[in-house]
């Protein structure tokens, strides 16, 4: 049986107006990528990374080309649909972290779930914190916990709805060796029990060794 | 900026007003000095007259109806019978203005310009006053002496004095009061005059206004309201502070990277906060000056708005002092608002640099002693700008306090409600309300600071509209059910039949009648109110010793007294000599310092008569009927020289219109005053005095607004990544404008809650301890509070947020927001 392709990008290309002219940063790329699978995009600064993820995360539109996640067209819908598809299918995980910093933990943790107007999400975000080991954690703000305790908190976010696919971007890029390592380990563990697929963004070789598929990047360009 | 503007104009307009006064000083009486007495002038006291000089002028004036042909209307008006080149300071303003001059000659009459509006009447109409009918020569605009609003009661009419004869509206007992105005040679002091004159004055029993006690009077009463309106001013420019010290928090809250990496690169900690200093002194200064050029825009348009309430032309001279003034407070108050977070800016730690990944704190100042030192600093400048305003001492120390005790009020209900939500937090709610809600209490909220501001706005200006309307309700609601709503006056004995059967058949009901009394009080208790007068150390006000008692006679007690003391005496067997047992209203008697037995004499029009004090009364002066403070018994006054009062009700306007041509067309000496007409004027001059208060209040919101604004917009940063967060997690546009709907409606809805609770506090202290009134709050300025703080707080707060929930969710992933 083949698999169900949970992400089809179609020669997708963008092109940004600057006071210099038009600069092409993604150049006609294309991929798919099935449910369950993991990838990563690679590539040094400036490649095109982040324009990628974000292309096919929806957080922004091509300039050609055609992005399908779960089935729907990214193109053909607009903000809003674009932002009920995100909460339906996709889960994020940012280098930043990107916690709402005047929410707790656990109301970070939530979010997705209130969002979509889904009043059990309590006692899953629970569930979650403690299976990223926060247990003790729920009721802290983001201020009050580490780099590595926050990366955390936002995993058990992304996982909430139970995406179809993750994207991350650079998650370990602000965090220790030993926490990058815990956080990576966690993520593929998770990507493995709910057969969520894995897209990751980095630009460290070793990470990208230990995901099935490597997308590098170079001038915007696949290479 | 506001409230420097509010400062600067009303300072400069104090200043225009004092040189005003102080230019046209003569102008306010239009003479210098003016004699006036209750009956004509007696033989010697006219020869006294003479020998003041000339010029003089003789006056007339009374309260009598007037009759306009042309709309078949009457109503009560001012008389004014004018003999000589009155004003001698000063012109009388009237259209034409040749008007002024040419009235004095034959059957014509200067009418108030706002009665010729109300009668649809020109000049060249007729105006028929008494038995005469007067062609109207002009329309009076202003005449020294009078500010037009004092006129709106009975408005002015002017006939030349002459003509009064054969009006036949004096009778015997008509309340009437006679002047002579005189004018003294240029070379004599009027001060001195007069004060040499005083005594010799006061000897025939006459009374007299000069110049100088205008001036203390009106400067006075404009101080008082100088006073508030200042205090009013600085509160805006409070909040207006606390809205810079906001806006640099949140401006210096994202520059602290910058901070830190300037620290790291060798800057030291005062180097980095003089960095910081030069922004907020410039942004200090450029308030300043904005503020001054608004404030003398404003100062422009006061005159304008006061303009029917003074006597007196006011220039709008520019003031250098008054903007230099305004500007150093509000340059002061706001480098002084601003040093605290700046200082805190010193603690900033290099170390920040190198822990990105940590949210940056603004650094906390709670054991920085310098800052509680600016504190201390800015709590001692609102006092002494508080005890510099107000009169004394305790005043001020008195509204420092009040104003201390509301921001804590405020900021106590804050705090309150964050720890509520806390604990009692809705976790049912919808997902939008619970942000919303919760936004009030989390790290970084604004609640206390616009909790404060928008509340001490919304309470100054509900407060306001309160105390208008409490005595506003106190006259309109006299006017309800079998009330009576019209008097008729001045009904000589032998009318008094006629009139009565006139009203009964026009099927309109009596509802008092009361025979009046004029006379004087001559003695208190063995001793002759002029001693009393003369004595420095009387405590009787002198105004209950000179006035003219309108006393009347009768058997029975009236609804609106009862006795409180002693015993009623209705009727005696009145012998000259006998002394009369009278009743006394109660509050009186307290100032005479007078009790039962006591003895009293009046003067009933140059007869002495003895009395004594056999009850008192308390009188609820607040009833629309006729209320006396002396009350004879029958058969002692009857054959007195006096008229008699007649109150009914009119059912309608057309029906009061009906009643008083009738009775005016047969009867023209009797004069009719109609309630509406009362409350309508009274209405008029509290929304004139109104609209000055309300325009300083409005300043106080205004900053309060703008404090609102500038407080959203300085959090913008913080509500844009996390609205673009939600957004890349799955929100809708929509979803974030109720999160942003519900945490400022809540916003709105504490403040104004809190605002009314105040307001009502306040305004129920002055109705039940200043006023003497039950107390029942208007509903209309509560619920708009209630509902226009709220729609106010949501759409400022949607317009500072504006574009929050459009901004592209890509940029979360490159850090744009960083």
């Amino acid at each position: 049986m083949t698999a169900f392709p949970i992400l089809n990008v179609e020669r997708l290309t963008k092109t940004y107006a600057t006071a210099a002219g038009s600069l092409t940063v993604l150049k006609e790329i294309s991929f798919e990528l099935v449910q369950g699978a993991t990838c990563s995009i690679l590539g040094p600064s400036g490649s095109g990374k982040t324009t990628l993820l974000g292309l096919c995360a929806g957080l922004d539109q091509p300039t050609s080309g055609s992005v399908i996640l779960n089935g729907i067209a990214l193109g053909n819908i607009d903000e809003d649909e674009r932002a009920r598809v995100r909460n339906a299918h996709v889960g994020f995980v940012f280098q930043n972290f990107q916690l709402i910093p005047t929410l707790t933990a656990l109301e970070n943790v939530t979010v997705p779930m209130e969002l979509r107007g889904d009043r059990s999400a309590e006692k899953l975000g629970v569930e979650l914190l403690q299976r990223v080991g926060l247990a003790g954690r729920l009721a802290h703000y983001p201020a009050q916990l580490s780099g590595g305790e926050q990366q955390r908190v936002a995993l058990a976010r992304a996982f909430i709805n139970q995406p179809k696919i993750l994207f991350a971007d650079e998650p370990t890029g602000n965090l220790d060796s030993e926490t990058s390592e815990s956080i990576i380990e966690i993520m593929l563990e998770l990507n493995a029990k709910l057969r969520t697929a894995l897209v990751l963004v980095t630009h460290d070789p070793d990470v990208a060794r230990l995901t099935e598929r490597t997308i590098r990047l170079r001038s915007g360009e696949m290479v | 900026m506001l409230g420097i503007a509010a400062l600067v104009s009303i300072d400069s307009f104090r200043r225009s007003l004092a040189q005003a006064i102080d230019e046209q000083a003569r102008t306010l009486l239009g003479a210098d000095l003016v004699i006036s007495s209750s009956r004509p002038f007696r033989a010697e006291e006219e020869q006294f007259l003479h020998s003041l000089g000339e010029p003089q002028a003789r006056e007339v004036r009374f309260t009598t109806m007037a009759y306009f042909p042309v709309s078949n209307g009457t109503r009560l008006v001012h008389l004014r019978a004018l003999g000589g080149d009155f004003p001698f300071y000063g012109t009388m303003e009237t259209t034409p203005s040749v008007a002024a001059r040419e009235f004095r000659d034959g059957l014509r009459a200067i009418v108030d310009e706002s009665l010729l509006f109300q009668f649809r009447s020109r000049v060249g109409d007729q105006i028929k006053i008494g038995d005469l009918q007067f062609t109207i020569a002009g329309a009076l605009k202003k005449i020294p002496g009078d500010a037009s609003a004092g006129a709106s009661f009975a408005p002015r009419v002017y006939i030349p004095l002459q003509n009064l004869e054969w009006t036949h509206l004096i009778k015997p007992g008509s309340v009437v009061r006679y002047r002579a105005y005189v004018k003294f040679p240029a070379n004599i002091n009027p001060a001195k005059r007069i004060a040499t004159l005083a005594p010799q004055i006061q000897h025939f029993g006459l009374e007299f206004d000069t110049v100088e006690k205008r001036k203390k009077d009106l400067g006075e009463a404009l101080e008082n309201l100088y006073r508030f309106l200042n205090l009013v001013a600085f509160i805006s420019l409070l909040l207006g502070a606390v809205g810079v010290a906001s806006a640099i928090q949140a401006h210096l809250r994202q520059k602290i990277g910058t901070a830190a990496i300037l620290r790291c690169l060798g800057s030291s900690a005062g180097t980095t906060v003089f960095i910081y200093l030069l922004q907020a002194v410039a942004m200090g200064l450029a308030g300043a000056i904005a503020g001054a050029g608004l404030g003398l825009l404003i100062q422009a348009s006061l005159p304008r708005a006061l303009q029917s309430f003074l006597p007196l032309t006011i220039p709008t001279t520019i003031f250098w002092q008054p903007i230099l003034r305004g500007m150093l407070i509000g340059f002061a108050v706001c480098v002084l608002f601003a040093l605290p977070p700046l200082l805190k800016f010193r603690r900033v730690s290099p170390l920040l640099v190198l822990r990105a990944s940590v949210e940056s704190e603004f650094p906390s100042a709670r054991r920085d002693p310098v800052v509680w030192l600016i504190y201390a600093l800015i709590a001692a400048g609102i006092t002494a700008f508080a005890v510099y305003q107000a009169e004394t001492w305790k005043r001020g120390l008195l509204f420092a306090a009040a104003l201390g005790l509301a921001i804590a009020i405020f900021a106590g209900a804050a705090k309150l409600v964050m720890i509520g939500l806390r604990e009692w937090f809705p976790h049912r709610a919808s997902f939008a309300l619970r942000q919303g809600l919760a936004n009030l209490y989390r790290p970084d909220n604004r609640t206390l600071l616009l909790t404060v501001s928008l509340g001490l706005g919304t309470f100054l200006l509900l407060n306001l509209y309160l105390t208008r309307d409490l005595l506003l309700t106190q006259f309109s609601s006299i006017d309800r059910g079998d009330r009576p709503n019209i008097f008729f006056f001045d009904i000589q004995s032998d009318q008094k039949e006629p009139v009565e059967a006139l009203v009964h058949s026009l099927h309109y009901p009596i509802i008092q009648e009361a025979p009046i009394v004029t006379m004087r009080l001559a003695g208190i208790k063995g001793r002759k109110t002029s001693d009393i007068l003369a004595d420095p150390q009387h405590k009787i006000p002198d105004w209950e010793l000179e006035r003219e008692y309108r006393s009347t006679y009768r058997e029975q007690l009236s609804e609106t007294e009862k006795i409180t003391d002693g015993r009623w005496i209705g009727r005696m067997d009145y012998k000259p000599g006998d002394i009369v047992p009278i009743s006394l209203d109660r509050e009186i008697a307290k100032d005479f310092e007078a009790k039962i037995g006591d003895e009293l004499v009046f003067d009933v029009q140059g007869v002495p008569i003895k009395t004594r004090i056999a009850s008192l009364r308390e009188v609820d002066w607040k009833r629309f009927q006729t209320n006396f403070f002396v009350v004879f018994p029958a058969g002692v006054l009857e054959s007195a020289p006096g008229f008699h009062v007649l109150v009914s009700r009119v059912p309608t306007p057309a029906d009061s219109g009906r009643l008083q041509n009738a009775i005016v067309a047969k009867f023209p000496n009797v004069a009719a005053l109609d309630l509406s007409s009362v409350i309508q004027t009274v209405e008029g001059i509290l929304n004139k005095v109104a609209l000055v208060i309300r325009i300083m209040s409005l300043f106080t919101v205004g900053a309060g607004l703008i404090v609102l604004a500038s407080t959203i917009w300085s959090g913008r940063y913080q509500r844009l990544k996390e609205s673009i967060l939600l957004r890349t997690l799955g929100a809708s546009r929509a979803q974030i404008r109720k999160v942003l709907c519900a945490e400022y409606f809540f916003l709105g809805v504490l403040a104004s809650v809190t605002g009314i609770f105040l307001a009502l506090l306040s305004s129920g202290a002055l109705a039940i301890f200043v006023f003497k009134l039950a107390y029942a709050p208007s509903i209309g300025p509560l619920l708009t509070a209630v509902i226009a703080v709220p729609a106010l707080t949501v759409l400022i707060g949607l317009a500072a947020s504006r574009g929050v929930g459009n901004a592209p969710p890509l940029a979360i992933l490159r850090a744009e927001l960083e």
